[in-house]
């Protein structure tokens, strides 16, 4: 019987008797992996680097951006998967720098350049893998958007209101607004901007107002420091959503200590 | 209608109807497939009504519009039954003269019937034309003999009978093990052994689990699925019923792709119908099961027969797949356990049921158990869908079945497994039709497209057809298909259009290899198999295109000129006439001549040229 | 624009959020297209955001955005038909009615798509117009059936023959 579900049923059982740990290597070093733990985070635990792009702790995986891809092996079974999705098991294998892993990861890299050359951060992570140039036409109209699909997932699970999304599909895939015009689901507290790790989006603010896709939002000062922190459409969303009055979010948050 | 609730009261109600239908009776079938339709089956059906009717027929002649019967090429079609008397090509003028001579007075209409191609002996009997001898049809076996849209003829031939058997004599473990014995591997493509499949299902952590048809059929060139949904829905919905049973699911999803409207229709009728007779909805033969099944319809993405992405379809969002190292049959639609199966797969299970799981696996290879329905499409001479047993060789297909090359040209290839097959070629037509075979040569079972090219017809062309293709399907989630696969078609237009350089093929192999391995989904790790075996098996049309600026084939708009052909052109003056740019010249009688300058080679000429002098190199 | 026809097609699918693509074809098959106004009906009812909707509706190719012509002109581009010249017959259907595919013609008359696969195979290659499918297609026919659907032409002169 796979030695897997034994193990598995054992842990059903001793579940209450503390964290059940797996034995696992990664390049060869030993390491201990809670269950339902994924490749990539006990590799951060234990301090192996494994490049992402798309990979946020505070939202869950999505494997979009394929960097963060190592070799798994099981028993006979050879697999290529990417680390920041794939549970660890049992007396699992890692190699986190084959010749294949390396080839997939300049790869990307080498398409992600030839769609965002004017990315810094991509052409510095190319640069890292010997990459330079690409050997493809260079793309025009993304700006420096590679839909790692992070802001997306941050609107709409770590801020709730789906201000943006995705839309198309395949090569002419885009990020944005719906209809690509301003929309007043967004309330401006820039989650996206922030969240994005190759800044593709635009958010500017001057004589205190902030713009951000498509609309101006007047910035409120703080009542304690006169710091313009947050849009007031922001704040009162906040209010409106929690209940809490107003007047506590027009203190900044250093204020409020 | 009162519902059916035991095994005997089936039986007695199969006998009935045999019994109200009189099958010694004269009956006529007319094939009502989307292809026979498109070429004026409904008219065909009409006349032969009203034929009837004014040669005194009406009421003791049977006259019914079937499913696909396979046979393509020779629609319309028409079957006179019980003499199995076979018509090919008729139109409704012909019905007529097939009433009075052939149901009046029982001889045969000559003009009609199939004649063998080499010795143009006529062949009245459908089962000893070669299109049909040589089938082995399970999953096809109501198709072209019942009415899709009337239960009773789905009763009359047995159905619903195995889903007594299962629901009143067997648990949901002895289903399960019979289908795992059978051998029965998956037909949409993955070729996964079902039985496994549904066990992992049922063991699965949960309450609520579901069971989904997948009718997607997004392979261009394959119609095997709709044939079956559009011909014989109840065989797709007992499959599930007895499939939820053994699985332990109440709630079941048909998901049809749009552009199948008439599948659609019959799924629907056929749904009311099963709930009509007790076949659908609650304590189902007194077993105490509830289950129904809805109908989805597809929005037109070929990744949605991916199933992680037509689950994300049937919860209303677009169809991006999933990481699959939990398995759907863990957490799938609505993150519950779910057990998606093919069509074609649901279609084998009742029959698996009825005749036991040895007898099934009496036939196929030793891996490949059953038969597999086949859309055999291209440059063959007998275009239509097949069920053959796995095992028959490539050339027995193309040519027993098939009839072998359209024109009698040279076979070059046959592509199998749709955008993520491969070609294969001359040297490997003696192949044995398995799933691990096509796997070996490079290519795979996919859904059952087998797609016949001839030497006509441009393989690199064939490659930058099918990446063209995923380009367009790709759902755009992860870097290597979005980027990659596009990247690939680039490097193939360039090709094709005479801007290949020297590294070129290297860069097909290095991003082959790429999307290969880095992919989230099998449309994307599968992408680069049009382009890899066709280098594989024709690296010398690759270099030509790249060295030379040539196409072998004559395909490749850029790198081939239209030109007339002195000896066969007899100047009738028809390419002069149609020439859009008026870039043909020449007097009556005389050869005519095609001024490069002016052609814009928009391929009319070539298409109405009765002289084959049209030449494109 | 009159919500209550996409009230009742929302109420036909029980305003269920799994729904949303059938309800789309419902409402596709009644304008032509998805307006605004039955997008916003659609996500007010089933509670829905906006980009989801929005996501849907430009993910599928069986909606638009737009106004579809009053007649579609399928071109299928399966293998089978691909083989048998589908490719040349998009161009030339692109040169006579001078649109690309996907696009709809001036006088809103004709929108030219491309297709992955009636399965007709054997009528290959397969143009199909509305619900009516013409066999065995070739460039010399391509006039006649425009005529067809257009017996007064398109105003001005389209095509030189």
């Amino acid at each position: 019987m796979h030695l897997g579900l034994f193990l598995c049923a054992l842990c059903d059982l001793c579940g209450y008797m503390g964290e059940f740990m797996f034995n696992i290597t990664i390049d060869g070093i030993p390491l201990q992996a809670e269950k339902d733990a994924t490749v990539l985070q006990v590799a951060r635990e234990n301090g192996i680097e494994i490049p992402t792009l798309c990979f946020n702790e505070a939202l869950g995986p999505e494997g979009r951006c394929r960097l963060c891809l190592v070799e798994v092996k099981k028993g006979n079974r050879t697999r290529t998967v990417t680390s920041c999705l794939y549970p660890v098991e049992e007396g699992l294998q890692v190699q986190t720098q084959t010749q294949k892993i390396l080839l997939v990861r300049k790869m990307v890299l080498e398409l992600l350049l030839a769609r965002c050359p004017d990315s810094e951060v991509i052409q510095k992570l190319a640069a890292q893998m010997g990459l330079e140039q690409p050997r493809f036409r260079l793309d025009e109209g993304n700006w420096k958007c590679i839909l790692c699909g992070l802001c997306v997932k941050t609107c709409e699970e770590a801020v709730g209101v789906s201000a943006i999304g995705l839309s198309y599909r395949g090569s002419i895939k885009k990020v944005g607004t719906p209809f690509v015009e301003p929309t007043m689901v967004c309330i401006g507290c820039g989650a996206c901007h922030f969240v994005c790790p190759t800044g593709a989006i635009k958010m500017t603010e001057e004589n205190a107002v902030r713009r951000i896709w498509g609309r101006d939002f007047k910035l409120q000062a703080c009542k304690v420091c006169g710091y313009n922190f947050a849009p007031e459409y922001q704040l009162e969303w906040m209010s409106k959503k929690s209940g809490v009055p107003l007047e506590f979010f027009q203190t900044c948050q250093n204020c409020r200590k | 209608m009162e519902k059916i609730k035991t095994p005997k009261e089936l039986e007695k109600l199969r006998q009935a109807i045999l019994a109200e239908q009189k099958p010694e009776r004269l009956q006529v079938t007319v094939c009502g497939g989307t292809g026979c339709l498109s070429n004026g089956a409904e008219q065909v059906v009409a006349a032969f009504a009203e034929e009837m009717k004014k040669q005194g027929l009406n009421g003791t002649v049977n006259l019914k519009k079937t499913g696909c019967h396979g046979f393509c090429e020779r629609g319309p079609l028409v079957t006179i039954h019980p003499q199995d008397i076979f018509y090919q090509r008729v139109s409704e003028k012909d019905t007529a003269e097939i009433v009075a001579q052939t149901l009046i007075k029982g001889k045969t209409v000559e003009r009609l019937l199939y004649s063998d191609p080499q010795t143009e002996e006529k062949i009245s009997r459908h089962d000893e034309i070669p299109f049909y001898k040589h089938q082995v049809r399970i999953a096809l076996r109501n198709n072209g003999r019942i009415d899709p849209t009337n239960i009773r003829d789905y009763i009359a031939s047995g159905g619903y009978a195995a889903l007594a058997k299962a629901l009143t004599s067997m648990t949901p473990d002895e289903i399960i093990r019979e289908v795992e014995k059978s051998g029965l591997r998956g037909r949409g493509g993955g070729g996964f052994p079902a039985g496994r499949k549904w066990r992992s299902c049922r063991d699965a952590h949960g309450d609520v689990r579901y069971v989904v048809c997948n009718g997607d059929e997004g392979d261009p060139g394959a119609f095997m699925d709709r044939s079956i949904m559009e011909g014989d829905p109840h065989s797709v919905i007992e499959g599930m019923i007895i499939g939820a049973f053994a699985i332990g699911s109440g709630q079941g999803y048909i998901y049809v792709r749009n552009e199948y409207p008439l599948a659609v229709k019959n799924l629907t009728i056929a749904l009311g119908q099963a709930r009509e007779y007790g076949f659908l909805g609650k304590n189902l033969f007194k077993s105490g099961f509830d289950f129904d099944v809805r109908i989805n319809r597809g929005g037109g993405a070929f990744v949605c027969g991916e199933s992680s992405a037509l689950m994300a379809s049937l919860e209303g969002r677009a169809g991006e797949p999933r990481a699959k190292y939990i398995h759907t049959v863990e957490r799938g639609l609505n993150d519950k356990p779910t057990n998606l199966n093919n069509v074609e797969t649901w279609a084998n299970v009742p029959v698996i049921i009825d005749r036991g799981a040895d007898w099934f696996a009496s036939l196929g290879t030793a891996g490949s158990k059953g038969t597999k329905v086949f859309s055999l499409v291209g440059k063959v001479k007998n275009t239509g869908l097949v069920e053959v047993p796995m095992g028959i060789t490539l050339k027995d297909i193309i040519y027993k079945i098939g009839g072998g090359i359209l024109k009698d040209r040279d076979f070059k290839a046959v592509q199998t497994g749709g955008p993520s097959g491969g070609c294969i070629p001359k040297s490997l037509i003696d192949m044995p039709v398995d799933f691990d075979e096509l796997t070996k040569a490079g290519s795979m079972m996919g859904s059952g497209g087998m797609i016949v090219m001839d030497d006509t017809d441009c393989m690199v062309d064939v490659a930058k057809y099918f990446t063209k293709f995923l380009e367009e399907e790709s759902c755009g989630k992860c870097t290597p298909c979005r980027e990659g696969v596009r990247r690939m078609k680039e490097v193939l237009t360039d090709i094709t259009e005479g801007r290949g350089t020297e590294g070129s093929i290297t860069m097909l192999e290095e991003l082959s290899e790429a999307i290969a391995l880095g992919s989230l989904c099998a449309l994307g790790s599968t992408a680069p198999n049009p382009v890899l075996s066709t280098l594989r098996y024709f690296r010398d049309e690759y270099e030509a295109h790249i060295q030379e600026k040539r196409c072998p084939a004559g395909v490749c708009k850029e790198l081939i000129t239209y030109s007339i052909l002195e000896d066969l052109c007899n100047g009738c003056h028809r390419c002069f006439r149609e020439c859009p740019q008026q870039a043909i010249s020449g007097e009556a009688k005389k050869p005519h001549q095609i001024d490069p300058a002016k052609c814009i080679k928009c391929g009319i000429c070539y298409d109405v040229c009765k002289f084959d002098a049209v030449a494109k190199k | 624009m009159d919500l209550k026809k996409v009230d009742e097609i929302i109420d036909k699918y029980s305003a269920e959020k799994g729904s949303l693509i059938g309800i789309f074809q419902d409402i596709q098959a009644e304008w032509r297209y998805l307006p605004r106004e039955a997008i916003g009906r659609v996500v007010e009812r089933l509670g829905i955001p906006v980009t989801q909707a929005y996501m849907v509706a430009t993910f599928y190719k069986s909606f638009s955005l737009v106004p579809r012509g009053e007649h579609e002109i399928h071109v299928c581009l399966g293998t089978a038909c691909h083989l048998r010249g589908g490719q040349r017959l998009v161009e030339n259907f692109e040169r006579i009615l001078k649109v690309k595919a996907g696009e709809t013609t001036a006088d809103m008359k004709f929108t030219l798509e491309t297709v992955n696969c009636l399965g007709a195979c054997a009528l290959a290659p397969l143009v199909r117009v509305d619900q009516k499918n013409y066999g065995k297609m070739s460039g010399d026919k391509i006039a006649k059936i425009i005529k067809e659907y257009r017996p007064d032409g398109e105003g001005k002169t389209h095509g030189e023959n």
